[in-house]
């Protein structure tokens, strides 16, 4: 026996390469869900090195609310090109159009809860058995308690007392028709293990990570980017700020904060000072204390 | 830095749930939203200061219905180390929950409170982490706040665990006196008990020197996924992909597959763009041998020095985790590692009343029931003893009818037929 272990990074990512490889192991059509934000980001590192030289056994697919940062879809287009990789696309707009799900109203209004719907028809019509997502357990506690691999039924409800217990690093994949199991392989890395790994592996990002001058509002003492995707009145004070974002998620739910962190390193130390949470900068997680647990029996992550 | 993974095994009687909140909050582990809901909650304790066993609170569905979900795990991290809990319920019927969190700790921490001293449950839970072979155990004794911080209160109830630890095997135990509530002994040194002159449980668990597994005896290598191209380039590129269990793999190393038993030698390690000599436990890489041999997956590539066990009867220790009792005319599936196959319980040896660590005799096998057990495999596993190598040595068991994980296996021998 040696006195050594594996550096931390090195051991996260050894084990986030073995869970997309059992992921390739056990299922018959699994799909990566690519959000455009730096978790899944890294899940694409990751099954480079899981999968190269090959191509990877599943495609990227990508909900796309239609409000996006402009920022995202260009990145996502570039890199897609890059790893030669298939690309699908749902479109919570064709939910829309087709009266399966109804657009918000209102001030807050968000498509954000709207992609559950177009998520679960667009697994519905590929027929995806396992679809990987870059959620991690320390983003709040609801997913404290996710499982790695986590049955759903075909309503992609998640139930906690379904949970299979999961001993050692043996994964049990096997399901009936109709369901699926979602798969967390970076369901142990914080928020600064993500950051540390990205400034490693020199992955790049979509611009908005970084802080950049921008026209925002202040709503419920956040700062929101000012977009026609938002609804604003006279009310709402447009200013330009210095700003960047902690998570990437539609424009009209994902807040940014003041910041200055120009380069990676700074945002390493930003987020190594900063007391908030990354979840805290979503307004979608504010609405009652259990609703990040609620949506997620929904389906969505 | 690496990583310690451990587990806290006592009920929220014991102020498990404290100790955890005490170990986030001591160590600045919280972020500020998470300290405001905190603050601003209206459970206190009696002095009026903030109930932290708020940090690691139940689901609304839990609440609800009334169930606690096996394993909830908190992430923390010093300038020293990071760390994983995995937070377990600690009441009788959640045996599997301990289980399962206990397969993957490098460490386990017992809480005893003083004035109760060594109990049922205690050795309840140090049978479980001497079944599931964590080495190190760090026993807190905790509340000593309400024994007045009492030195022979301490020593009385680390003689009488020293008695259980050499009952149920354990040998690498440390004792540390605490207040979790207090903060005593947690995260800074307790002035109330000069008398304890070691480390605090966090510096302990800090400077704890962990273990790895890589003396090329344990070499095993379960192949998870063959790597092959085919395209014109790349057109007799064929490596295999997995992460290895236990042990060590260099280049030039002579390696047999199992279970079909066929040689050859290590031409290649890769990761990416990288091409490291060697591959030690708990690295995922791929590798190339020199002869093209059939191989797929749930195959193990062993150093061929040092072969593992392959049989198809095998005895075993059984965690049964199901709601619905074992039936030994059932076929399930066992998964070991990547290889998946089915299997019949041959027959039950005995169980372990685990309160008492008696052995009972009687024909049924329900939820949380433990016992020694013997399994007949469909296609031969290439094992290790889990005694000698945890890694290889553990299994899971299938309901064929549910595909839920019903049973946890550890395999103790090879059984001739």
């Amino acid at each position: 026996m040696s006195k050594h272990n594996l550096d931390y990074l090195d051991e996260l990512e050894a084990e986030a390469i073995y869970i997309l490889r059992e992921v390739a192991g056990q299922f018959e059509k699994p799909a990566l869900l690519f959000s455009g934000g730096k978790d899944s980001i890294t899940l694409v590192r990751l099954a480079e090195k899981a999968f190269r030289p090959g191509k990877f056994p599943f495609p990227l697919v990508h909900i796309d609310t239609g409000h996006n940062f402009i920022e995202t879809i260009e990145y996502r287009d570039k890199m897609i090109k890059r790893i030669g990789e298939k690309l699908i696309v749902g479109h919570v707009q064709d939910s829309i159009d087709e009266g399966k799900v109804v657009e918000q109203k209102g001030k807050n209004a968000s498509r954000n809860a709207l992609q559950t719907v177009t998520l679960l028809d667009t697994i519905a019509k590929h027929g995806f058995d396992a679809c990987i997502g870059g959620a991690r357990r320390d983003e709040e506690k609801a997913r404290a308690k996710e499982r790695i691999f986590s049955v759903r039924d075909e309503f992609g409800q998640w139930d906690p007392k379904r949970q299979r217990p999961e001993l050692w690093n043996i994964f049990n994949g096997k399901i009936h028709k109709g369901e699926n199991v979602r798969v967390f392989p970076i369901s142990n890395w914080t928020e600064l293990d993500v950051w540390n790994y990205i400034r490693r592996e020199k992955i790049e990002l979509p611009s908005i990570y970084f802080a950049h001058e921008r026209e925002v509002i202040t709503r419920n003492g956040q700062l929101m980017a000012a977009s026609p995707f938002l609804n604003m009145d006279e009310e709402d004070i447009i200013e330009k700020r210095n700003v960047r974002f902690r998570t990437v998620g539609d424009m009209t739910c994902t807040a940014a904060v003041e910041s200055y962190a120009f380069e990676i390193d700074d945002i390493i130390s930003e987020i190594s000072e900063s007391k908030i949470s990354e979840r805290g900068a979503r307004m979608d997680d504010k609405v009652s204390e259990a609703a990040m647990e609620d949506r997620k029996k929904g389906g969505y992550f | 830095m690496d990583i310690l993974k451990f587990i806290t095994a006592g009920s929220v009687d014991d102020g498990k749930s404290t100790l955890i909140g005490r170990l986030l909050y001591d160590s600045e582990s919280i972020l500020a939203d998470q300290l405001e809901a905190l603050h601003s909650s209206n459970r206190k304790n009696d002095d009026g200061s903030v109930d932290l066993a708020i940090l690691t609170d139940g689901l609304k569905a839990e609440r609800e219905q009334g169930i606690t979900i096996d394993v909830a795990y908190k992430y923390f991290q010093t300038e020293k180390r990071k760390f994983i809990i995995a937070d377990t319920p600690g009441h009788i019927q959640y045996t599997r929950n301990m289980v399962t969190g206990a397969s993957n700790a490098n460490l386990a921490i017992i809480l005893i409170d003083a004035r109760k001293g060594v109990i049922e449950q205690t050795i309840r839970h140090s049978y479980l982490v001497s079944l599931l072979g964590i080495q190190q155990v760090v026993v807190c004794i905790n509340k000593m706040d309400m024994v007045e911080f009492s030195e022979a209160i301490y020593e009385t109830i680390v003689n009488d665990y020293k008695a259980l630890a050499y009952k149920v095997g354990l040998t690498n135990v440390k004792y540390i006196p605490v207040s979790a509530l207090k903060g005593d002994n947690i995260v800074h040194a307790s002035s109330n008990m000069k008398w304890y002159e070691g480390k605090s449980l966090l510096p302990f668990l800090e400077t704890i020197e962990l273990e790895v597994d890589d003396s090329t005896a344990h070499a095993r290598f379960p192949v998870q996924w063959v790597v092959r191209p085919q395209t014109e380039e790349l057109h007799d590129y064929r490596g295999y992909a997995g992460r290895v269990s236990s042990g060590s793999f260099k280049v030039n190393d002579k390696v047999t597959v199992l279970p079909s038993g066929f040689h050859s030698t290590i031409e290649k390690i890769e990761l990416l763009d990288q091409e490291p000599e060697e591959a030690v436990a708990g690295m995922s890489v791929t590798i190339h041998l020199k002869d093209e041999i059939d191989i797929s997956r749930g195959d193990v590539l062993v150093n061929t020095e040092y072969q593992p066990e392959v049989s198809q009867l095998i005895e075993a220790d059984l965690c049964w985790m199901d709601t619905r009792a074992l039936d030994p005319t059932l076929t399930y599936f066992i998964q070991h590692n990547s290889k998946v196959t089915r299997c019949k319980i041959r027959e039950i040896l005995y169980k372990v009343n685990i309160n008492t660590l008696e052995k009972e005799f009687n024909e049924d096998f329900k939820l949380n029931d433990i016992g020694r057990i013997i399994i007949k495999t469909a296609d031969p596993l290439a094992f290790d003893l889990y005694q000698n190598n945890k890694a290889n040595g553990g299994a899971i068991i299938i309901d064929s009818r549910t595909n839920v994980t019903v049973g946890a296996l550890m395999l103790r021998a090879v059984v001739e037929d």
